[in-house]
């Protein structure tokens, strides 16, 4: 049994760690360790009520005093981890060298920037606490003209909250249609059709030439000619997993901290969340999600694995699943959709905001999505969850469209 | 055991709804309904599991 455990990454996924080694009886010492200032918090209201000014920074907390207290957990802020060496078993912690003996590879993914951006001024990515503040401080100064660059579903989320708080939003994305590559065209419309009808501006199929402004943003010039005005740009163009404190780690970093089936990437250690690449068995191949869903089950899932054997240790293989909200639409993915897949509407009542469709492939059911139909969501997930068939989905559907 | 839940912060995500359907069901009209507040102990693993998974954190035990 280890003595002392250390989890590098105090967000959702390091602190669903810690809470799964103290459920199972875990009694050593465990280490959390994150490198921001703030005690472990909650991201997704960042980008909707958080960032629409309703809500105080404290009630995203994951963690109490007394919950850490409850915990025994060791935890220090500002505490970046810069070295990993695997045969040592070692840690370099602000240039101190530290051991343990058993370790959570838990550091997430950071917000992709643009690049030769970072000495103007109103250019922000979102991802921390500070980032939402920082948004949010500057959406209520004044009246400012925002841009988001990316239409994405983080993307999506601060053009609804910007435009909920009236603000003029206009949204810049490369594809044809906004998040077109992950739920297919046809979704991917009722998704722009709703932001639209409710004021957003979409700049559709062109990317961003430019940004103008010496010290303070003054716009964004896109590749046809056009010059989009902005105060504030907001870029949400994908996340980056913090795999760089690893490279001399001895581990094999592709695109997240390769794991295997079970989440161990090698003896003794695992990683868990947005950081982590780990073999799927339901998919048959090797996938990172950035979910918070997972986040909090894989951070679970891969502590439990320090106090198992290679006999004792299971799979890790969930139907992935998130959700976002935008205006008052929930909309909620689950499985893995491809916009190559067969596709099929169940319910589409625009009056209602209500749509579910459902993807599949090679005769099975791979995904759903739901807006405003939550209840959709779980039944087809129970079903892909017992790996149900494309048509057993489709004869399921006819019962409840 | 009691289900409590906290319906000023519950956003009918379901996610409860499909790990034990048999307490929660999230209906056509989108609200969460407790069908069992007090389920029998051999139901608490499920129940413990749609505590942590829900995302507004809604849910608790009392015991």
């Amino acid at each position: 049994m280890h003595s002392s455990i250390t989890i590098v990454g105090a967000s959702l996924a390091g602190v669903r760690a810690a809470e799964a080694l103290r459920t199972e009886g875990f009694k050593g010492n465990i280490k959390l360790l994150g490198d921001e200032p703030h005690i472990a918090y909650d991201r997704p209201p960042l980008s909707k009520s958080f960032l629409e000014g309703e809500m105080a920074s404290e009630k995203l907390s994951l963690l109490t005093t007394e919950k850490i207290n409850e915990l025994k957990l060791e935890i220090r802020t500002d505490s970046k981890v810069s070295n990993l060496d695997i045969e040592t078993q070692t840690l370099e912690v602000k240039g101190e060298v530290e051991e343990f003996d058993a370790l959570i590879i838990a550091t997430g993914a950071r917000a992709r920037k643009l690049p030769d951006t970072e000495k103007i001024n109103g250019i922000h990515t979102l991802r921390s606490l500070d980032d939402s503040i920082k948004i949010r401080d500057s959406f209520k100064a004044g009246n400012p003209k925002v841009v988001v660059v990316g239409g994405g579903f983080i993307g999506c989320e601060v053009a609804a909250t910007a435009s909920t708080l009236g603000i003029e939003v206009t949204v810049v994305e490369s594809q044809d249609v906004p998040l077109s590559h992950v739920l297919g065209e046809e979704a991917g419309k009722v998704i722009s059709e709703l932001h639209i009808d409710n004021g957003v501006q979409l700049k559709c199929g062109v990317e961003v030439q430019e940004i103008k402004g010496e010290d303070k943003v003054e716009g964004v010039l896109l590749e046809d000619g056009t010059l989009l005005e902005a105060d504030l740009v907001v870029v949400g163009i994908g996340a980056v997993p913090n795999t760089e404190w690893l490279e001399n780690s001895g581990l094999t970093i592709e695109n997240g901290v390769c794991c295997d089936q079970t989440c161990l990437a090698a003896p003794n250690i695992v990683a868990a969340g947005d950081v982590a690449r780990w073999e799927h068995q339901g998919y048959g191949k090797s996938i990172r999600l950035e979910h918070w869903d997972n986040a909090a089950e894989q951070g679970k899932h891969a502590a439990l694995r320090l106090l198992q054997t290679e006999a004792e240790a299971l799979p890790y293989a969930p139907i992935p699943w998130f959700w976002s909200d935008q205006f008052d639409r929930k909309i909620q993915l689950a499985g893995i959709s491809d916009p190559e897949d067969d596709f099929e509407v169940i319910v589409d009542s625009p009056g209602e905001g209500r749509y579910t469709a459902i993807y599949g492939n090679e005769g099975r059911l791979k995904a759903v999505l739901g807006i405003n139909r939550p209840r959709h969501v779980m039944q087809f997930k129970s079903l892909m969850e017992n790996k149900a068939s494309w048509k057993e989905a489709l004869e399921f559907a006819r019962g409840i469209g | 055991m009691r289900v409590v839940v906290d319906f000023d912060l519950c956003e009918s995500n379901a996610i409860c709804m499909q790990i034990a359907p048999d307490i929660f069901e999230v209906r056509d009209d989108d609200f969460l309904y407790v069908l069992d507040e007090t389920p029998s102990e051999d139901r608490r693993s499920n129940l413990e599991e749609s505590v942590q998974r829900c995302p507004k954190q809604a849910i608790s035990i009392e015991e």
